[in-house]
């Protein structure tokens, strides 16, 4: 079970890995993610599902190499095993014709972000979708996402591919462009944050997918809690996906460092 | 050789599976120590479990002759019942109990908790082609995540589960039913009937100010991180915070577990933050008295306002109110009171957040025409455990809120005897 079946190296720290689990190649959404662990002393991580084949009964991870565990993973090859996998966990994707909507991915944020992108194409709106990396190597998935986008904007901080900047600039001349129903923005949660108060200058609904340390992923221990329009919420099975402008993205920052 | 194998054995009436404890009791006086443990194994699935965690206190020993009419010490049917499983297994002759021929039917047991191991194990001796379906990546549920090594060792959890394995049960862990599988999966793979044991495994929060600073966690995090995913070996890849100065909040067995856990761990303060007294704590006696030993601080009557950090954000001091006892509430326990304007501060680096537990919302949210009482458990018969939907019975905490391991055990017994019954019945009509 969970053998890995096609690897391939997206750039020197990201891998993206097909792995054989055919229930939940079924019964997964855009939105859902997986817990993975690695050996019998490895911790268990959360890694959204990037797409799946059906037939072929395998799901598709993104992996970056940040860490021991995430390195793990990442140095799989074709015919190794995870040792356990579960999910499809948390809550999918609330997905259907919002108009207009822009998909604000940064780094490997964009993984996950392929399938909420492919389901809004599926359900009726313009996709514009901006991909943002520090540099040309770290961009991913860019045909993938070109397949289910009307537009698609690239940014890299230093300039070596697309234009040359922040995601919220590009964000921000799309909206002064032209009216945009929906913002769903995936990455890292600095970038999450500037996002989400962008948005929230222009008042457009704004959907982000957070990421926070977890356990089990079941609810059971809330590791992952946030605050969110003042209440504590667990990101495993309450989100992953929140109104970004009632995150308190803040407190989220502090809590990501509780082990560093 | 002190039990007196009364007539009536009352005992057994404090016993939620009612184990023959005479009978086990006088085989280990006759030295018939294999015999005693299969006598144990014809009404309990894990002996070896309840003799180490069971509250006796308040169940088998609180019936005891020599508690109710004589005032003296009961038999100690707890660390017999322990002898005995721990002798047979050690011995290396575990055995099978006696199982009825297969009947090929299919029965599910959702949770691998003591409530769908009891369970599992009667079905399988009824004859039942049983499958338990267990979420994380290990089986035991509470067993493994919850109760410390230093209560309840793995191998003696792993050891009982392998005997089940040798009885033919399926484990298939890593499957959530509700997301995995779905309720209509389980009934296009055949299975008849569904014993729904997932636990309360949502934790509380008190939800005061500063409970998301780093180093308040609860204790579900706290000991699933050192129970099951071995948090404190260097081998291991799991972080846990090793606290200097960590207070506990709550007064059950989980705080006491976590209290005991966090001594062992390193802390120089290791504290028990409880607001009602010593006398009400749901905590077993021998857990309480076992803290102390260790040098445990008990903070009775006092309870958490609110916690405050350091510039990064971790948890540094703790503010207490000083409590006092007032009238008895509707559960019959005294209720504590404010005092007013009595608080302190206290220093901390790590708090573990022990207030109770909330039932599992995921089997209640995924099968419809469940009926689901406000807090969230499932309702039952009391007397079958049979749930809404025909084909679905429920026990342990699911039904209960969080409550004890052997009750779980009692449910899982009482809803296996039950769908037999039903099954067996629609068969022959």
């Amino acid at each position: 079970m969970y053998k890995v079946t096609d690897k391939e190296l997206f750039s020197a720290n990201v891998v993206k890995l097909d792995i054989e689990a055919p229930l939940i190649a079924k019964s997964r959404r855009a939105g859902h993610f997986v817990m993975v662990k690695v050996g019998d002393k490895g911790e268990r991580i959360p890694l959204t599902i990037a797409s799946s084949d059906m037939e072929k009964g395998t799901i598709t991870l993104v992996i970056q190499n940040v860490g021991k565990s995430s390195a793990k993973i990442c140095s799989l090859e074709v015919g190794d095993e995870i040792t356990d996998m579960v999910g499809p966990l948390g809550r999918a994707t609330h997905i259907e014709n919002f108009g207009t909507v822009v998909c604000a991915g940064g780094g490997v944020g964009v993984a996950p972000m392929l399938p909420i992108i492919e389901a809004m194409k599926k359900a009726g709106n313009r996709v514009i979708s901006v991909l943002a990396a520090r540099t040309k190597d770290l961009v991913i998935l860019e045909e993938q996402v070109a397949a289910y986008s009307d537009e698609v904007i690239i940014t890299t901080d230093d300039g070596s591919y697309g234009q040359k900047g922040l995601i919220t600039n590009a964000v921000e001349s799309i909206i002064q462009r032209e009216k945009v129903d929906l913002c769903v923005t995936i990455g890292p949660a600095i970038m999450m944050k500037f996002v989400s108060l962008l948005t929230q200058k222009y008042e457009i609904p704004t959907m982000a997918s957070l990421n926070t340390i977890m356990v089990d992923g079941t609810g059971m221990c809330g590791a992952c809690r946030v605050t969110v329009d003042g209440r504590t919420q667990f990101v495993c099975v309450d989100g992953p996906e929140f109104d970004a402008h009632k995150v308190d993205f803040d407190e989220m920052l502090m809590r990501l460092k509780a082990y560093n | 050789q002190r039990c007196l194998d009364c007539p009536t054995p009352t005992c057994m009436s404090g016993c939620p599976v009612q184990i023959n404890i005479p009978t086990f009791i006088k085989n280990i006086e006759r030295g018939e120590f294999v015999e005693a443990a299969k006598v144990l194994k014809e009404t309990s699935a894990l002996p070896a479990v309840c003799g180490r965690v069971c509250p006796q206190e308040k169940q088998c020993e609180s019936q005891c002759v020599y508690t109710l009419k004589m005032n003296k010490e009961a038999v100690a049917i707890g660390y017999l019942e322990r002898f005995a499983a721990d002798y047979e297994r050690e011995s290396g002759q575990m055995s099978i109990p006696e199982m009825e021929a297969p009947n090929g039917i299919k029965v599910a047991a959702i949770g691998s908790g003591p409530a769908g191991l009891a369970f599992a194990g009667e079905m399988a001796k009824l004859g039942y082609d049983v499958t338990v379906f267990e979420a994380l990546h290990e089986i035991g549920g509470v067993l493994k995540y919850g109760i410390p090594e230093f209560r309840l060792p793995n191998e003696i959890v792993e050891a009982e589960i392998d005997n089940m394995r040798k009885m033919g049960v399926k484990f298939e862990k890593n499957c959530i039913i509700g997301k995995t599988i779905t309720y209509d999966d389980l009934h296009q793979m055949g299975f008849k009937g569904l014993f729904a044991a997932s636990g309360a495994g949502l934790p509380n929060f008190m939800n005061i100010p500063g409970e998301n600073l780093i180093g308040v966690m609860s204790a579900n995090e706290y000991l699933t991180r050192v129970n099951l995913m071995d948090a404190s070996n260097p081998d291991s890849d799991t972080p846990v915070q090793q606290g200097k100065r960590v207070a506990i909040i709550g007064g059950g067995n989980t705080a006491m577990d976590a209290v005991r856990t966090a001594k062992r761990l390193g802390a120089e303060r290791a504290m028990i933050v409880y607001r009602r007294s010593e006398e009400e704590m749901p905590a077993r006696l021998e857990e309480i008295k076992h803290a102390k030993e260790e040098g445990v601080e008990f903070l009775t009557l006092h309870n958490p306002l609110e916690y405050e950090g350091d510039d990064k954000g971790h948890v540094q001091r703790m503010l207490l109110q000083k409590m006092e006892l007032g009238e008895p509430d509707a559960s019959g326990r005294r209720s504590p009171v404010a005092i007013k304007g009595a608080t302190e501060w206290v220093e901390v680096d790590e708090v573990i957040v022990s207030v109770g537990v909330s039932p599992n919302p995921l089997i209640p949210s995924t099968f419809s025409g469940l009926d689901v009482a406000r807090r969230g458990t499932i309702v039952v018969d009391q007397d079958t455990m049979q749930s809404s939907l025909p084909d679905v019975y429920a026990g342990g905490d699911i039904v209960r809120g969080g409550a004890t391991v052997i009750l779980a055990m009692g449910d899982g017994r009482k809803a296996a005897a039950a769908m037999d019954a039903k099954i067996k019945s629609e068969k022959n009509s």
